[in-house]
């Protein structure tokens, strides 16, 4: 339904929220976030929906066919509803041809933190093997005193840790490389992004066993697909909060994140967190292998290249609304996204409605977990006119994500616009994203 | 320890006796020599530590592109389903530059190793060591980075120098070892 201005009171539990209350904190219809603790779930059940149609016409309630008879037989493994099919993953190589392929998140279609196993994005090299776990090895060697091979049983008994973390794709976002906007989707621009609770053994409690030799500075790691992707860490994230990953979402990793085993280094570029792990080699100089030499090193303006940039910055973006979920009249609208940081907790956001001109602090969703999605939200009445939406992350280690001036003046923009949109013009793009907003509710990808 | 009884309807959790203490590790791992290794212990370094025996020359590694890597690389190594290898413009063209061989690169052994460890992309693996050298000596000597004649071998292949070995910066110094 749609709520307009002085229409209603709302009655909760501790209080009464009235519409004429709600104070505006920043230009184009940005909203106290202070209201959702006012007004609690009474508020956030007057909000519009993205995809709502005319409703103020009421109708007469009737018992639907699906009340009136028994249900569908309980699965043994259960499946979203029919009705939600295209809740899927976008794919870049649906073929198989030789080439990576990727599937992409659909940030738009979903809400909260965490991302259903089903839905984590994916970057296979060379297909997902399918590894039978008791074959399986994970091999800890180079420069330690003892070198182990370890079973999954034999895994499945040390002391494990759960804990929520993003993975990022180093390519993520690469579409806002494009020296002018490219018309596409969330998903499509930031699809390579996803959360979840990982449960597994960390590195240091191995590498307790296997001893270390005083020259061991960096571990390379290595996948058992056969492609063999290799990446170089530095011993100091093994020693810190470097995860051997076995369960995702509470089940055993899917094939496609891993199976049955993978590196997880929170915060850190996501080539680098090696599935299907079946070899770690202490050695006192990084590998430079073909991925950390060659493809994850974006090249600057200045013909020089990055490497090891290991860190996934702050981030921030907007996923409601956002292109394919446009407004269905002026109204009332909660404005929400997904804020990260490699860096660890998600300190502040804040969320535009002009472009950037002018700024209204969003309610963080607890908890605010280090490394992990944090959800905010801004409500927001919208006027019916032109609007740019955009969000601005801050991380607890104060940094702050850069204006995409500010990112492009230090890493450049793509020559030339893409003509295919999945290309990954350059990579680690922390900017912001600006939704522009359009008078007839459509959303798209702007430049502000 | 939990083992899971797959042939009962109900998952069945036994718990067997343990006779570690978590202080002082469960010690699951089991011994690992290096010559267990031999199929696994594939990583070059850019010092050439890891190079296996053997040699080849562009000349040698000619035909064994044309079989094997022409199909996605294109017959002259210009680029086709998969990625170009010769050639390529200027890294001040656009950070979108395309990175090829000849003008990104850094080390020599990095194509040694990602040859012999994932091409053909179909059946990694299958080439001989000796294969691998000539396939990289060719594809060094496409790119005018070596002469047609010379020999890539463990002690040649680490001295070639790169025309982009000195064009990288890490991101972070702070967190280099």
């Amino acid at each position: 339904m749609v709520m307009r201005r002085g229409e209603g009171v709302m009655q909760t539990k501790d209080t009464v929220l009235n519409w004429d209350d709600l104070q505006p904190v920043a230009e184009n219809g940005l909203l106290d976030r202070r209201a959702f603790f006012k007004g609690g779930a009474a508020f956030a059940a007057a909000m519009t929906g993205y995809t709502l149609g005319d409703s103020t016409a009421a109708q007469q309630l009737v018992d639907a066919p699906w009340s009136r008879g028994a249900g569908n037989l309980v699965t043994a493994y259960g499946t979203p509803s029919r009705y939600e099919a295209e809740v899927s993953r976008a794919l870049s190589n649906p073929e198989g041809l030789p080439r990576t392929q990727h599937g992409r998140t659909p940030h738009h279609l979903l809400n909260g933190t965490f991302t259903p196993n089903g839905l984590h994005f994916v970057i296979s090299h060379s297909g997902n093997p399918d590894i039978d776990p008791d074959q399986h090895r994970l091999v800890i060697h180079g420069l330690v005193q003892r070198p182990l091979s370890f079973t999954l049983d034999a895994l499945m008994r040390y002391p494990m840790v759960s804990r929520m973390t993003f993975l990022e794709c180093g390519g993520n976002s690469a579409p806002l490389f494009s020296p002018e906007p490219i018309d596409t989707t969330a998903q499509l621009i930031h699809g390579l992004v996803s959360c979840a609770e990982w449960t597994g053994v960390m590195l240091s409690t191995l590498l307790e066993e296997t001893g270390l030799d005083p020259g061991a500075k960096w571990f390379v790691a290595e996948g058992s697909d056969s492609m063999a992707p290799h990446r170089s860490v530095p011993i100091a994230k093994a020693l810190d909060d470097t995860m051997i990953a076995l369960y995702q979402n509470g089940e055993r990793l899917r094939p496609d994140n891993g199976y049955p085993m993978r590196l997880l280094l929170p915060g850190w570029e996501g080539n680098m967190n090696v599935k299907w792990l079946r070899r770690i080699e202490l050695t006192d100089s990084p590998a430079m292998g073909y991925y950390e030499a060659r493809t994850y090193a974006p090249i600057l303006p200045d013909g020089k290249a990055y490497r090891f940039y290991f860190l996934q910055e702050v981030k921030s973006f907007i996923t409601h609304p956002s292109p394919s979920l446009n407004l269905s009249g002026a109204g009332l609208y909660e404005i929400s996204g997904v804020a990260y940081s490699g860096n660890g907790r998600v300190s502040k956001v804040m969320v535009s409605a002009d472009g950037g001109q002018t700024w209204a602090k969003a309610a963080l969703q607890e908890p605010v977990q280090p490394k992990a999605f944090t959800r905010f939200r801004v409500p927001w009445r919208w006027d019916g006119g032109p609007a740019v939406l955009q969000s601005r992350a801050w991380d607890e280690a104060g940094n702050v994500q850069p204006t995409r001036a500010e990112l492009i003046a230090r890493r450049g923009q793509a020559s030339r616009v893409p003509t295919n949109p999945l290309r990954v013009l350059s990579q680690h793009y922390n900017g912001p994203t600006s939704w522009g907003i359009e008078s007839n509710g459509e959303v798209r990808n702007v430049y502000a | 320890m939990f083992t899971l009884n797959r042939k009962r309807a109900v998952p069945l959790m036994a718990i067997l006796a343990s006779g570690a203490t978590l202080a002082q590790g469960p010690n699951l791992g089991e011994p690992v020599s290096p010559e267990d290794l031999v199929a696994w212990d594939i990583t070059i370094m850019p010092d050439g530590s890891g190079l296996p025996p053997g040699s080849g020359t562009a000349a040698q590694g000619e035909p064994i592109f044309a079989e094997k890597c022409a199909w996605c690389h294109g017959a002259n190594g210009e680029g086709g389903t998969s990625a170009r290898l010769v050639g390529g413009e200027p890294l001040t063209n656009g950070i979108d530059t395309a990175k090829t061989i000849a003008n990104f690169w850094p080390y020599a052994t990095t194509l040694f190793d990602l040859t012999r460890r994932a091409m053909p992309w179909q059946q990694p693996r299958t080439l001989t060591d000796d294969e691998v050298y000539a396939l990289t000596a060719y594809l060094l000597a496409l790119n005018d980075i070596i002469d047609e004649g010379d020999v890539m071998n463990a002690s040649t292949l680490p001295e070639v120098q790169m025309p982009n070995r000195d064009g990288f910066i890490p991101r972070f110094p702070e967190r280099m070892p």
